[in-house]
């Protein structure tokens, strides 16, 4: 069984949110408005983390692209009393909206506040509203969602690979956000392939990932700036 | 027992039953107008989202889970203190039990009303039951609360029989139909007595334990996951010790309240207000240690994650509410009880309105400033409760009021056998305990002084 895993390289990413756009179309995120916004309740599954580090006017901005981590060893799964929220047989952390209750449980329970509740029924405007892509399903008020690696693009390339009638390639799945990396900052793979460019990378002395002393085993691994 | 001498004997429990006056009606109204204009706010959440509260990314969790945890705290008023009260034979239990199981019975469903009040999709709540996964500290929730509410109904149902057997012998027509149903047959018979009795001391030893539980996995739903200042091997008994805590307040409110308007004085009498008010006492003391321990070490733990939470209690945003708890919950009700001058029934009265203000506050300082305070450097949210949160929440004080008031409108406050039980039985009863506690007369002289007691060397 494949492990899918990302790895984004800081020293390449040049925060220009293509990989936040590309999310959004790709998986019918709703839009929410500016004051809606302003009280914390846009949802992003791909969201942007500002960092500042030092005082002025040694001051240094980092700027983190930062999606749900597929903790192996995920918080949120524990706690879901309804078995909304689970781990695939391939490491995705899932979300099935028709079961949630909404009660935010696996919100809380995420270190990394990385999923998100639909405090509203979703609304697009007419163009985007024309726009949604038939392979997600939208998501009603009162659930929960959050970053899926793309995974209805896991299923539509086994499909294809199983209809063709050969084995999955890794470049057959790749999420929009990786897909959309105009300065190639992201990969995609599989982690349990040692030879795999993920693994490659994840062994690279740069890499980092988010928190590993809680051990929650994100599959999000980070590439430190250089100098 | 339909002889008229025995019951003018306690009329005054009767009173509330049988004559109901204008005031009544009038709260009744203001009430029914308070819980209206919940229901309004609620069905206005139910159509547009859950969105209408000041709830927000990263405060997923606000008045209503604090409301929960309230409410579930102050339902340990009644079954735990009346269990214990009745284990340890305490004698002057017996005219306040009644009215501290009540407040237990009712208050539980507004401790799980304010968990589905908290629901995104309140349409599936079966789901915890057809997709039930135990492993979730809500399950335990679930399964503790649904076990403690049975319980205490059972608890508060058990002394009542008695009691509705009077009733049944007083009224007429439908009333006397319902009051027979629920009398089961009572006739007052020693057989029955003893089967009663014996009921009841089981259940009370059932309770305990279902009541320690219920508030340990309501403090687990927040220690188990990893987040700063919930994270903590202390919560199951601070919380346990808080919904204590809280409960006696709320019997001693309740108890203020009732006595003055149903004129109880004779049964309610300064020396059952001191001896909760010492109770109260020891528990603000036991709050005051879990809290100092909790703080205390989080502090010098100094871990960069728990101390942004502690700084934002103790300095930060939520300063105000954290002083206010300590004020509230230690410093007032403290300074009151500790002085049996002051320890009298406007003291105490005092006093556990105080610590159900600082006992509300607890439950919010520990519910939203973990959530405001994530690990990553997210923008930091804001809370405020919305009109939305604040209706609905005054919705259930009023309907808890309410429900109150209807209950000593059908039954007595007062357990009315217990306390003719303990004028008649028990104080003789209590003499001849109190003489097996020593040794008797015989004994002491028989003791030759010169000859060494055996076993003194052990």
């Amino acid at each position: 069984m494949p492990k899918w895993a990302m790895v984004i390289d800081l020293d390449k990413c040049t925060a220009c949110q293509a990989c936040t756009i590309a999310c959004r179309t790709e998986n019918n995120i709703p839009f929410s408005s500016p004051e809606e916004a302003e009280k914390g309740r846009a949802i992003l599954w791909m969201e942007m983390l500002t960092i500042t580090e030092g005082e002025f006017p040694h001051l240094k901005r980092r700027i983190i692209p930062r999606p749900c981590f597929h903790c192996d060893n995920p918080p949120c799964i524990k706690v879901c009393p309804v078995g909304a929220t689970y781990k695939s047989e391939d490491g995705i952390v899932g979300q099935i909206y028709p079961r949630c209750i909404g009660c935010r449980y696996c919100t809380t329970a995420c270190p990394y506040t990385a999923r998100y509740f639909n405090w509203y029924e979703p609304h697009w405007n007419s163009e985007m509203g024309n726009a949604v892509n038939n392979d997600v399903s939208v998501r009603p008020k009162g659930v929960v969602e959050k970053c899926s690696f793309c995974h209805h693009r896991l299923q539509k390339a086994k499909d294809k690979a199983r209809a063709e009638g050969r084995t999955l390639l890794p470049e057959d799945y790749i999420p929009a956000c990786v897909e959309a990396c105009p300065s190639n900052a992201m990969f995609f793979g599989d982690l349990d392939d040692p030879k795999s460019v993920v693994s490659e990378l994840a062994r690279n002395p740069r890499a980092f990932r988010f928190m590993e002393d809680l051990g929650t085993e994100p599959k999000v691994i980070y590439l430190r700036e250089g100098e | 027992m339909t002889t008229p001498e025995i019951i003018n004997e306690d009329a005054v429990l009767f009173d509330p039953i049988f004559r109901t006056t204008r005031q009544f009606y009038a709260i009744v109204i203001i009430l029914l107008a308070i819980i209206g204009w919940a229901v309004f706010a609620y069905l206005w959440q139910i159509k547009n989202g859950l969105g209408v509260t000041g709830l927000n990314r990263p405060i997923y969790w606000g008045i209503y889970i604090t409301n929960f945890v309230f409410f579930i705290g102050v339902s340990h008023a009644g079954t735990l203190i009346s269990a214990i009260l009745r284990l340890s034979q305490a004698e002057w239990r017996r005219s306040i039990t009644r009215m501290a199981e009540v407040i237990t019975v009712l208050v539980l469903f507004f401790g799980v009303g304010n968990i589905l009040i908290d629901l995104g999709r309140p349409d599936r709540l079966f789901n915890v039951i057809r997709h039930s996964r135990f492993q979730s500290p809500l399950l335990w929730d679930v399964t503790s609360i649904t076990t403690y509410l049975t319980a205490s109904t059972i608890y508060l149902y058990l002394p009542l029989i008695p009691d509705i057997a009077l009733l049944r012998d007083r009224v007429t027509g439908w009333r006397r139909w319902i009051y027979s149903v629920l009398a089961l047959n009572w006739k007052g018979t020693e057989k029955q007595k003893h089967i009663l009795e014996w009921a009841i001391s089981i259940m009370a030893v059932v309770v305990i334990p279902i009541a320690v539980s219920v508030h340990t996995v309501v403090s687990w739903v927040f220690a188990m996951t990893v987040q700063p200042m919930w994270h903590s091997t202390i919560f199951g008994p601070y919380f346990v010790a808080g919904a204590i805590f809280s409960g006696i307040a709320a019997i001693i409110t309740a108890m203020v309240i009732i006595r003055k308007i149903y004129r109880l004085e004779e049964y309610l009498r300064p020396v059952h207000f001191n001896n909760l008010g010492i109770l109260l006492l020891v528990m603000t003391m036991l709050w005051f240690y879990f809290t100092f321990a909790e703080y205390l070490t989080t502090y010098y733990g100094n871990e960069p994650f728990h101390m942004t939470v502690f700084y934002s209690k103790v300095t930060g945003k939520y300063a105000p509410h954290f002083w206010a708890m300590v004020i509230f919950c230690f410093v007032i009700p403290f300074s009151i009880l500790c002085n049996s001058k002051t320890r009298t029934i406007t003291g105490t009265f005092i006093a556990s309105i105080s610590v159900n203000i600082g006992m509300w506050l607890e439950r919010f300082t520990i519910v939203v400033p973990s959530l405001m305070n994530p690990r990553l450097p997210y923008e930091r949210g804001i809370y405020n409760p919305t009109w939305v949160e604040w209706s609905i929440m005054a919705g259930c004080f009023a309907a808890f009021i309410l429900l109150y008031m209807l209950f000593t409108k059908m039954f007595p406050i007062v357990s009315i056998w217990e306390v003719r039980e303990g004028r008649e039985i028990a104080v003789d009863e209590t003499v001849k305990r109190i003489v097996t506690y020593f040794p008797s007369e015989k004994a002491v002289i028989s003791i030759n002084p010169k000859e060494k007691p055996q076993g003194e060397d052990l």
